[in-house]
């Protein structure tokens, strides 16, 4: 693994006896001896600390709200302070280029990308947007599960006042760090950025309190599979557009047909036609029946023999909180919760139905 | 007990031989959610797949190791696939098998060889 990155927690994931692998040109824990397994569910009974470091963070004057609202379907304009945003960049297509969380701090923008756009999403800012920082000099945790609150709250008085999608700056041992109340799991929790210099010292610290326990990349995976939230590159990327995608409820009124700032983004013509008329396909949820899993890329069909594909499973696992195998995939937008779908899993059609998602409840606090 | 390079262990009972997966394999695998087993009475050949095994992370399948018939599956991982994590040389057997030639089973590895392998 001699040209990947390592985070500055890299050190503590091998004394902590993580499994690493390669993910997003980083080097990074997968799972620690507890297991994907029993670390899910830890995560949903108390609380579970990740390495999100390899994240984009990303800093913009608080003057590039016009430029950054000219790149993504979202209000930011109407961001209040000290709020988030989830949003995503659009292409001319409508097609997805990365999804992003998008924070008012003030005198400034703060916005974190996926590791794997890193790069394209800083090559796609500068190109538009005056005034790009990367922040280079800061890890990103994130605490998250019933626990979190109680856990951050003993290292960080303050924090548990905020509310999901609050955003606030907090001291801890003279450092500054950028919280906000979200996450990628369902669960209630947060999202630290800290400094470098004392984040190995403040995940310590973290992993001190009782609650908390180290959570790998393959729980991490199917906690958000079982919320329901999409990954990047699999769920969501170029040839999806936000209103395929399930993510019509983060584009705002105010850049709908009507609203204040109407259009004026990337791919508006499609994605403004497809919230008027409705998309030929959607995201759906499937709980195939049984055990077996339904993984990405086992194609949909509409009967148990014979047709054509009518979708292909962009994620799919096993949900260890809902204790049954879970999948999302594309199809057609007609298709209702409660019809019956077959996925081919080696060569047999097992039968699934179409859910509402998130499987699991979330429990955010609102 | 004899082990394979395809990490399953192989122990003879009479005429039958039960087949399971190593420790390591399981291990490796990770958390185990799903399997499936053969039908009983199958006559399967070295080398043919004839049980899937699904984790948190992936799926794989099981070989049969030896020429034989499929006499008896083991339906307790298949409502408790965890039980192959718990205890994979002992309650997580998968299938037993009637082997005519026991031979087949010369060529395969002991646990101190099979340690060796697995380095």
């Amino acid at each position: 693994m001699a040209d990947l990155m390592r985070t500055g927690l890299y050190d503590l994931h091998l004394e902590l006896g993580a499994k690493m692998v390669p993910f997003a040109g980083y080097e990074m824990p997968v799972q620690y001896p507890l297991g994907v397994l029993k670390e899910h569910l830890h995560t949903r009974a108390a609380a579970g600390l990740f390495d999100v470091s390899h994240m984009g963070q990303v800093i913009l004057p608080i003057a590039a709200v016009a430029a950054l609202e000219a790149l993504v379907p979202v209000d930011i304009a109407g961001l209040a302070l000290n709020r988030q945003r989830y949003a995503m960049f659009t292409n001319e297509a409508g097609g997805i280029l990365d999804d992003l969380m998008v924070a008012n701090r003030g005198d400034h923008l703060f916005v974190v990308v996926n590791a794997a756009c890193k790069e394209a999403d800083l090559a796609h800012l500068r190109a538009h947007v005056a005034g790009v920082t990367e922040v280079t000099d800061r890890a990103l945790l994130a605490l998250q599960g019933p626990a979190a609150e109680a856990a951050l709250a003993r290292l960080v008085p303050g924090v548990a006042a905020m509310r999901f999608m609050d955003v606030g700056t907090f001291g801890w041992q003279g450092a500054d760090l950028w919280i906000s109340r979200s996450g990628y799991t369902g669960e209630d929790g947060f999202e630290i950025s800290v400094p470098d210099a004392v984040a190995v010292d403040f995940a310590r610290a973290l992993l001190d309190q009782p609650e908390v326990a180290p959570i790998g990349l393959g729980a991490r995976d199917s906690l958000r599979l079982e919320a329901g939230l999409c990954l990047y590159g699999h769920d969501i990327d170029t040839t999806t557009t936000p209103v395929e995608a399930g993510l019509a409820w983060a584009i705002q009124k105010a850049r709908r047909t009507g609203g204040a700032r109407e259009g004026g983004f990337p791919g508006a013509d499609r994605i403004l036609r497809e919230l008027a008329e409705g998309p030929a396909r959607l995201r759906m949820g499937l709980r195939p029946e049984g055990r077996a899993p339904m993984r990405e890329g086992v194609e949909i069909f509409a009967r148990a023999e014979g047709g054509a594909p009518i979708g292909r499973v962009t994620s799919g696992g096993f949900g260890p909180s809902i204790e049954a195998p879970m999948a999302m995939a594309y199809l057609p937008a007609d298709l209702t919760p409660g019809a019956t779908v077959y996925g081919e899993v080696r060569g047999k059609r097992l039968p699934a139905t179409i859910v509402a998602m998130p499987f699991q409840p979330t429990t955010y606090k609102r | 007990m004899k082990f394979t390079e395809e990490h399953e262990w192989l122990r003879v009972e009479g005429d039958l031989v039960v087949v399971g997966i190593t420790e390591h394999a399981s291990e490796a695998l990770g958390d185990v959610v799903f399997v499936e087993l053969p039908e009983i009475e199958t006559q399967v050949a070295k080398g043919d797949e004839i049980c899937v095994i699904e984790s948190v992370k992936a799926a794989s399948d099981i070989l049969a190791p030896v020429d034989g018939e499929i006499v008896e599956v083991n339906e307790a991982i298949v409502d408790n696939p965890g039980l192959v994590n718990e205890d994979p040389l002992g309650a997580a057997w998968f299938f037993k098998m009637k082997v005519e030639d026991m031979g087949q089973l010369d060529g395969f590895m002991s646990e101190d060889e099979y340690k060796d392998f697995i380095g």
